[in-house]
């Protein structure tokens, strides 16, 4: 047993965590909510460019080969920069499963997906490609097939819509569809991680500048304790993200469990980090200008999609009970 | 990464089983009562027997020289195979750290064969009236004997586990009168039958006679009593406390197994249109996922520490994590038994009392959450 990620894999972590730190700020997040696509400009090039988009598709396909366990870390980073793109519609569910993702991988397509009975789809009408599901058989729909009707997101970037098509390829089994379907919500619960880390973050550097009664607030007790909550739930979700991908990258039987396990902790720990991250920033945090929504409105999208907690927890009870 | 069990690691847990199944005993009275405590001490016995007493010690003490990882193993088939809790744990997990990085090597092979034997049996001599959470507010005293070799005890300990059946305790006593707080205090090794020492057990919240009062009255014990340093009682004591918080008092194997009986109790229960409610069933699902993200978090901590990582101030996130679970859990066993939870001989009841002392023990855990936030965090001291 050997709970650890290799040192390849740290270093394409901190490859991906740089670059996000450096191009994709608070004021990318934030003008994708105006822009007419929602999405990050320049930033999905440089990710493409660097091989993120595509790692998931094999090498002579012009990716890295890479398994789920591989991207997990990168994925949690794109949460944690609450990077505006349908990252792991992409690069996690989508790119591994296509016949030949070498488009994908080089960033000349775009590839969405919504699987497990999602109504609408993210970033729809900038996707040249949709990845479904059809008479539990996994399909892709070429945008040319796809009628759509836009629809908004509590996350003003995620822009939604509700399709339907005539005519779609399939490209993969039952079996195949259960498999992305999963990897969309161990993906999502990653990146649930990540956001969870960044208003944290936030939060604390907020709490040790902010003076009330002439000290920095964090100093008082009630507020270091809804922190504590946060980063406690935190603590104890992230372990099974990175157990569950491993477990699908090692083909456990199980792995469906753990996925589902994984994105209860994931969604409920994003959702009480936005709630206690709001409390502890007060007015400011309450206010559209601070950039805390951004991370806010991200998490609480992410925790109802893919399955919210309710519905991975009503499936391992299913396997448990 | 690789999650699976190595072949060495999966023998052991074989021969683990396979010992604890033909050997726990089922049915002992509780070991917070005089009688119950024998019958303990006998099962006690028979694990040092099978080397499985101190499974992580060096052979030369008893115990199995295991890496941390066989360790969690022993700990998850133990409860697994529903072996009672241990009722030397406190010298065993808490004292014995300490004397392996502090104690002198006479100490040692004084201390340790012999607590592992269950031939000394130790109490844990730190809380006093008026020093529980603040533990830096001791007020007991250890004045220095020259003439005599050693030092004189006098003071008051109070909500001592198991005090009344126990032989030694180990305890944090005022050496130097003039300093304060955590400084001048001094770590002592103290026989409980020695001359002036009285001891006087007291009920615990479920009526078990769990807890002592240990009274000092001018104890004199020699410089060998003294663990690490005099007057640096406290950093010698903060490393135990680490420990206690950490891994080694409650691994994530008795959580494991008492989430395993909430399932099993859900199943059987699952007939009754009651225990059926959605909420009972959410609840049960939800203590399962929290005792596996205490079991993963643990694997992620050990493979850390094994490759050098200092994790001491997160230990107060485990501490609080799997006290909680712990009356979540028997919360919603609780609730599956509905008018049943009261009926006096229900295990769940007796066991929800004692997972209600888990946030107070071992500091509490408004404590801890100020840990984690100042140490973790780095949120400003007041």
């Amino acid at each position: 047993m050997r709970f650890a990620f290799t040192d390849d894999q740290l270093a394409f972590r901190d490859a991906v965590r740089d670059l996000l730190a450096n191009e994709c700020p608070p004021a990318v997040v934030r003008a994708a909510w105006d822009n007419a696509d929602g999405r990050s400009g320049a930033v999905w090039g440089a990710l493409a460019e660097m091989g993120v988009l595509g790692a998931g598709a094999p090498e002579d396909q012009g990716g890295l080969g890479f398994t789920l366990l591989d991207l997990v870390l990168i994925t949690e980073e794109t949460g944690y920069a609450a990077l505006p793109e349908p990252f792991v519609e992409h690069a996690v569910v989508a790119v591994p499963a296509l016949p030949d993702a070498s488009a994908a991988a080089a960033g000349q397509q775009l590839l969405t997906a919504a699987l497990g009975g999602a109504p609408f789809v993210p970033y729809v009408a900038s996707a040249d490609l949709l990845l479904t599901e059809e008479d539990d058989v996994l399909v892709v729909v070429s945008r040319a097939g796809l009628q759509i009707e836009p629809e908004s997101s509590v996350d003003g970037s995620r822009r939604l819509g509700w399709v339907e098509w005539d005519a779609a390829e399939p490209v993969g089994d039952a079996v195949a569809l259960a498999a992305a379907f999963d990897r969309g919500a161990l993906g999502t619960a990653a990146q649930l991680i990540g956001l969870s880390r960044r208003m944290l973050d936030l939060t604390v550097d907020y709490v040790k500048e902010r003076e009330q009664f002439g000290v920095p607030i964090g100093s008082f007790q009630a507020v270091k304790h809804h922190l504590a909550d946060a980063r406690i739930a935190l603590e104890f979700a992230r372990p099974l993200v990175y157990r569950a991908a491993w477990s699908s990258a090692a083909g456990d039987p199980e792995a469906s469990v753990h996925v589902s396990m994984a994105k209860a902790l994931a969604s409920d720990a994003a959702t009480l980090a936005a709630q206690k991250a709001l409390q502890c920033h007060g007015a400011m945090g309450y206010s559209f200008e601070y950039d805390l929504h951004l991370y806010m409105k991200r998490a609480w999208a992410l925790a109802a999609s893919w399955g919210d907690a309710a519905w991975h927890r009503a499936r391992v009870g299913r396997a448990i009970l | 990464m690789d999650l699976r069990f190595t072949e060495q690691e999966d023998a052991f847990r074989a021969e683990c089983r396979a010992w604890l199944e033909a050997n726990v005993p089922h049915g002992l009275p509780s070991g917070d009562t005089h009688e119950g405590f024998a019958l303990h001490l006998d099962w006690e016995r028979a694990l040092f027997d099978a080397r499985f007493a101190v499974v992580s010690w060096p052979e030369e003490f008893g115990g199995r020289d295991a890496t941390p990882m066989e360790w969690l193993i022993f700990e998850e088939e133990y409860y697994r195979a529903g072996g009672p809790q241990r009722v030397t744990q406190n010298g065993i997990f808490l004292l014995a750290p300490t004397v392996f990085d502090y104690g002198t090597p006479d100490q040692r092979a004084r201390i340790l064969p012999r607590m592992a034997r269950g031939d000394d049996l130790w109490c844990q001599g730190w809380s006093e009236p008026g020093a529980g959470s603040d533990l830096a507010g001791i007020q007991s005293k250890a004045a220095r004997d020259e003439a005599a070799g050693g030092w004189r005890l006098t003071g008051q300990k109070t909500w001592t586990t198991r005090g009344a059946f126990c032989t030694h305790l180990f305890g944090l006593f005022r050496s130097d009168p003039a300093a304060e707080r955590h400084r001048g205090l001094t770590y002592f090794l103290v026989p409980l039958d020695a001359e002036g020492m009285t001891v006087r057990g007291f009920g615990r919240l479920d009526g078990d006679e769990g807890f002592a009062e240990v009274f000092l009255d001018d104890v004199f014990v020699a410089d060998d009593a003294v663990l690490g340093e005099v007057d640096q009682g406290w950093s010698v004591a903060m490393a135990t406390t680490s420990v206690e918080r950490g891994l080694t008092l409650r691994s994530p194997g008795r959580f494991l197994a008492a989430s395993d009986r909430l399932v099993d109790l859900y199943r059987d229960a699952a007939h009754v249109a009651d225990a059926a409610d959605p909420t009972l069933r959410d609840a049960v699902v939800r203590a399962y996922i929290d005792a596996e993200a205490y079991r993963w978090q643990t694997f992620l901590t050990v493979t850390r520490m094994t490759d050098g990582d200092n994790v001491g101030s997160e230990s107060s996130m485990t501490k609080i994590f799997w006290s909680e679970l712990d009356v979540r859990i028997h919360e919603a066993a609780l609730g599956i038994l509905g008018p049943n939870a009261e009926l006096g001989d229900n295990p769940w009841m007796k066991g929800y009392q004692f997972a209600l002392s888990g946030p107070i023990y071992a500091g509490t855990n408004e404590i801890q959450r100020n840990v984690i936030a100042e140490r973790v965090l780095g949120l400003p001291r007041r």
